[in-house]
């Protein structure tokens, strides 16, 4: 699962991290926003989308997006 | 008047508000496993780290089983009052309205600062005029509440905005300098500020008590049967 900060909410901790890039001389970066990845193993696939939006994101604040790998 | 105070694991504030509520009321602690609420007539949910904030604050301690008895409990119309991580745990269990986020300054923050009463006459702020001012120190680190635009024109529009941070006092960024929101029944109260730690003069503000006070004037349970 890949959540990220919902577009629109600020999100210091990825205007930080741009910030510091040009200090290192990664020019021309823009837009970073840092969210989280959740990795996990299921045998029943079908309800990964009531997991996130009870648990693993907060649907007020946060997008989630499921990537599925399969065995 | 007996006012329960909720410890879970992590929690670090439970013995402050269980204080803060022993000087106007009876009160005891509330262990998270428990599935009833003991009979109190009123349950603060206090600051700390509850389950460590993982995932996010709040987000694994609203599946502890007392919170099931808060939620009947609130829904019932008895008053609640979440302060700081408690506030952070009743927005994830959707008894209050937002959620919290990280700091705008990306710091862990601990300071007095003045709260202006939006909405005096829920059970917790019962003792307060309109516009009344309260030093009361925040600490926290992810203490800056955000909601969509409709909602917090709809919250403006029935009152439940209950605290806001003085002008220029705002201290991590929240949406309209919001402090603390109430449920649309204004029985439920979350604020990040830390009235527990306000209660004696001694530790610089007294201003805190008045929202424990509060509850023995507008205590009674709202809707409840009997």
């Amino acid at each position: 699962m890949l959540i990220r900060p919902k577009q629109g909410i600020l999100d210091p901790q990825g205007q930080t991290v741009e910030r510091a890039l040009p200090a290192l001389g990664f020019e021309g970066v823009t837009d970073v926003r840092i969210g989280r990845l959740v990795e996990l193993e299921v045998t029943d696939a079908s309800k990964l989308d009531e997991l996130c939006e009870q648990l693993l994101a907060n649907t007020l604040i946060e997008d989630f997006e499921i990537q599925i790998q399969e065995d | 008047m007996r006012i329960g105070v909720v410890r879970f694991p992590g929690s670090c504030d439970e013995v402050d508000a269980l204080d803060a509520c022993a000087m106007v009321a009876d009160s005891e602690l509330l262990w998270h496993g428990r599935t009833d609420l003991d009979g109190v007539d009123a349950v603060v949910v206090p600051g700390g780290f509850s389950y460590g904030d993982y995932l996010r604050p709040g987000a694994i301690a609203r599946f502890s089983p007392v919170m099931k008895a808060v939620a009947d409990f609130a829904a019932e119309g008895g008053p609640v009052l979440g302060i700081c991580n408690g506030f952070q745990v009743l927005c994830e269990a959707g008894l209050l309205p937002g959620a919290l986020l990280t700091n705008s300054g990306l710091r862990f923050l601990c300071k007095q600062v003045d709260i202006v009463v939006e909405r005096p006459g829920t059970p917790w702020t019962a003792d307060c005029e309109a516009g009344e001012r309260l030093s009361i120190p925040v600490k926290h680190m992810s203490g800056r509440w955000h909601a969509d635009e409709a909602t917090v024109a709809e919250l403006e529009a029935e009152g439940r905005i209950v605290f806001r941070y003085a002008p220029g006092d705002n201290p991590n960024g929240s949406t309209a300098d919001v402090a603390g929101v109430c449920s649309a029944g204004g029985n439920v109260v979350g604020l990040m500020p830390h009235p527990e730690h306000a209660v004696d003069a001694l530790t610089g503000s007294a201003d805190g008590l008045k929202l424990f006070a509060s509850i023995l004037n507008g205590g009674d349970r709202v809707g409840a049967a009997g």
